[in-house]
């Protein structure tokens, strides 16, 4: 059994708390338990900080002007790209592209490297577990060039089946795109060895980062990913602003997405050139504010280390499991080996949306329904489960006030 | 026989039996025991063309329209939202095509379950609402005289 003394040591949550401004609120005369970080971790004072500093201080449109606001904004901006390409060990700068977020980089990848790449008859394999964002760009595509989309299978444990992938890869397979870790179940995926299998077909990989930059160590290298897609709000960082991270040779031959300010060289109305890499995918002013406060995020979590938060939130993920287990008629979705601090349950004979809303009434934010992967829930034959999703200033208090919410809950309801 | 009460009129019973209620836990007890009481629907009437789809939550509403007047029946695969039918069923079903229509419904944001119909939710509620009164136009419109 996991001692309550035993998270405490590690990791001095009070003190992160404190950095969180909104975790002082109450929801409905209750203490705010924010257990929602999947859908959108909350924000450091810090993160708040740069945001407001930028309006204050050094507002301007960037990379044009040559007064002295615009140099800072620039500067600042790009600094928060140097910040990303190391969080992610990205070989250069020039592959680091700011996006919306997840969603917009693999609409991005699609509409440009798949219009290009994809034809008739290609095979694009994806995974049960996807989340819309990583199925709709590559069906809107398959069915625009009459192409193939092809599903990985997973267990009951909502793991992927690996000799399944195997048998799905061949010839015609251009494309894989699996997400590093799954917003339903909590389930990693081996992405290494994905990318390895794929890479041996001759097909390229996207890897959908949005659930895992957050909780893992991120090295595109290492992981020899053709692509990687993130955003900023799901890792203590603003909304409104992602990462695309892409191979080189493939961003240098990909087509633009869309065109405009920013992205060009030169403008007639007979031609026009191209920028470099990043400001090709770069078009119109960019979301400068929130890119400059997405660093201090990134900053903020380099400064807690990453492994120690990893180790804290594992440690809030074995208590949860362990005592949500304990509830009776709970039966929890996604039991894979490795996870990220997710846990997705169901209540038998009871809707997930009655469960919810009992919790918010005493201040527990957690999720219902089918959490955006509906392919996925279909699969496991239930509309959709309760997800408890945990961050690094998540308490083993707030998990033990969640169980006695359930409990109470569970008793009204039945 | 007594006139029907008015729409208005079941909405100030209903404001005022929640009156009597201090907290949260016991309002939503107590939508949560209307839930359990609403008489459930045929099966026959649980098909896809009856569903008024929420995102996350399921609802079930069938329609009749007899002697000028609209009766609803109606279920959910979830608890709290059948407690919101049965109330809403308790104001609409057995008034006119009309006054259906022109329903208001404060009486929602009178007991505090205004987020419950608000397009966050997306539980089928205000789907449903929406549908009640598609269903008081098209018998007005096939039964004007008796409206």
């Amino acid at each position: 059994m996991i001692e309550p003394a035993t998270i405490q040591k590690s990791w001095d949550v009070d003190a992160i708390r404190q950095q969180f401004p909104i975790l002082n609120r109450e929801v409905k005369g209750k203490p705010l338990i924010y257990f929602d970080n999947a859908a959108t971790s909350q924000k450091p004072q810090p993160v708040i900080d740069a945001l407001v500093n930028y309006y204050t201080s050094y507002n301007a449109n960037v990379h044009r002007g040559i007064h002295t606001l615009a140099e800072e904004a620039t500067l600042a901006m790009e600094k928060s790209r140097d910040a990303a390409r190391e969080f992610i060990n990205a070989p250069s700068r020039e592959q680091i592209i700011f996006t919306r977020g997840t969603t917009e980089g693999i609409n991005l990848v699609a509409a440009t490297w798949g219009r290009q790449n994809i034809k008739a008859g290609d095979e694009i394999i994806i995974s049960t577990l996807e989340h819309h964002s990583n199925i709709v760009p590559w069906q809107i595509l398959c069915e625009e060039k009459g192409a193939i989309l092809k599903v990985i299978p997973i267990d009951d444990n909502g793991e992927l089946l690996m000799a399944e992938y195997e048998k799905l890869l061949g010839p015609k397979t251009k494309l894989v795109a699996v997400n590093h870790a799954s917003n339903a179940l909590g389930t990693i995926n081996p992405v290494k060895e994905i990318i390895t299998l794929a890479h041996k077909v001759g097909a390229v990989v996207l890897i959908d980062g949005a659930q895992s930059s957050v909780h893992l160590n991120i090295d595109v290298q290492d992981m020899d990913c053709d692509f990687f897609a993130l955003s900023s709000h799901k890792m203590y960082g603003p909304t409104g602003v992602g990462v695309l991270y892409g191979r080189k040779e493939l961003l240098e031959s990909m087509p633009p997405y869309q065109g405009g300010g920013e992205m060009i060289k030169e403008v007639t109305f007979q031609k026009t050139t191209y920028n470099d890499l990043p400001y090709k995918y770069e078009a119109g002013t960019p979301n400068i504010a929130d890119i400059i406060a997405f660093k201090a995020a990134i900053d903020f979590i380099n400064k807690a280390g990453k492994f120690k938060i990893k180790k804290y939130e594992d440690e809030l993920l074995a208590y949860g499991t362990e005592q949500l287990k304990q509830v009776k008629r709970l039966r929890i979705v996604g039991e894979a080996k490795e996870k990220v601090s997710v846990i997705s349950f169901v209540v038998e004979g009871l809707h997930p949306q009655d469960l919810g809303i009992l919790l918010d009434n005493r201040g527990i934010a957690v999720r219902t329904g089918h959490h955006c992967t509906q392919p996925l829930m279909d699969c496991f034959g239930i509309p959709g489960t309760v997800r408890a999703s945990f961050a690094m200033y998540n308490t083993k208090e707030e998990i033990d006030e969640l169980v006695v919410g359930l409990h109470k809950a569970i008793k009204i309801l039945s | 026989m007594s006139d029907p009460k008015k729409i208005e009129e079941i909405e100030k019973e209903i404001a005022e039996e929640f009156s009597l209620f201090d907290s949260w836990d016991d309002k939503y007890e107590y939508i949560i025991d209307l839930g359990k009481k609403l008489e459930p629907l045929e099966a026959k009437y649980k098909i896809d063309e009856n569903r008024v789809r929420g995102c996350q939550s399921t609802v079930w509403l069938v329609a009749d329209h007899k002697d000028g007047k609209i009766f609803y029946k109606a279920e959910s695969d979830a608890i709290i939202v059948k407690g919101l039918i049965s109330m809403l069923i308790r104001v609409l079903s057995g008034q006119t095509p009309d006054d259906v229509i022109n329903a208001k419904l404060n009486f929602i944001q009178e007991i505090g379950m205004t987020t419950h119909l608000a397009q966050t939710r997306s539980n089928g509620l205000l789907a449903m609402v929406k549908q009640m009164k598609n269903f008081a136009i098209a018998f007005k419109i096939k039964d004007p005289v008796a409206s």
